[in-house]
């Protein structure tokens, strides 16, 4: 089992992503429970980016998906935790993938690995022909 | 459709974005712009982000183009107002917006642009002018 699953939820929402209409309402509704646990505007700030290249990234490759929104309860600190779920084409090559400046569409390649750096853990998994699963957790003070 | 509304002030295009921009929407800003600067000729752009919450990959994309299409077109461009959070984050994200100028404030923007342009017929708020 991942250690990314065994955290004691507190809070759960789960927002279909569609269109890229959606991603709005999608990061205000992210950004609606991380001031629920008191995180700070800068690590907000990091969340949303990161969750939003993520949401990016589902839309462009897998036509869409659904995220998982939560609050947990880690040891010392809660946290939120964003699960993408996606039935995309997956990817091949996960290393390659986060690399920098790596991209088989067309941007600049950062948004995978710009999010990794972004939160305080990063967990992806993805089956070629079934899809993705990319989650992370950014704690309220990590 | 919704749209950025592109304000003309003497030889400057003045821009405020004020809501977080879904893509299609930022994507037409920045054709609209390069058409503005086009048809007015316009010799510099300010944008204003100082409401953007966040500015992710795609949207520094977008900044970035419309600084380098604008120059072709020979206009300068200026991002203002970027909240500090913004910036920390952009940063690690691995951003850095090469080729896009930016000022702190749309005071400190507008002077910039002025001392790029050389002020030659800005009349607005000369106390500050060089000439």
């Amino acid at each position: 089992m991942n250690q990314l699953m065994m955290k004691t939820v507190l809070n759960k929402a789960i927002m279909k992503i569609e269109k890229e209409q959606d991603v709005v309402p999608f990061r205000n509704r992210v950004k609606e429970f991380a001031t629920k646990i008191g995180m700070s505007l800068v690590n907000q700030t990091k969340l949303i980016t990161a969750a939003s290249e993520l949401v990016r990234n589902m839309l462009k490759y897998a036509n869409g998906g659904s995220v998982v929104i939560e609050i947990i309860s880690g040891e010392r600190d809660n946290g939120i935790r964003l699960t993408f779920d996606d039935k995309g084409p997956g990817i091949k090559d996960i290393a390659l993938a986060l690399k920098d400046g790596f991209s088989t569409g067309k941007s600049l390649g950062i948004g995978l690995p710009g999010a990794k750096r972004l939160v305080s853990e990063f967990d992806i998994k993805s089956v070629v022909g079934k899809g993705t699963v990319v989650t992370i957790i950014k704690w309220k003070n990590g | 459709m919704d749209r950025i509304p592109i304000l003309k002030m003497g030889q400057f295009l003045l821009v405020t974005i004020q809501i977080d921009l879904y893509d299609r929407l930022a994507v037409n800003l920045e054709s609209d712009l390069v058409q503005m600067v086009s048809k007015t000729g316009a010799r510099g752009v300010l944008i204003d982000i100082s409401a953007l919450t966040i500015v992710d990959s795609f949207m520094g994309r977008i900044l970035g183009n419309i600084g380098s299409m604008s120059k072709i077109m020979d206009a300068e461009t200026v991002v203002v107002g970027m909240q500090p959070a913004v910036a920390i984050t952009l940063i690690e994200l691995g951003l850095e917006l090469q080729g896009v100028s930016t000022a702190l404030n749309v005071e400190k923007g507008m002077l910039f642009l002025q001392e790029r342009i050389g002020n030659q017929n800005e009349p607005a708020d000369d106390e500050d002018g060089t000439e």
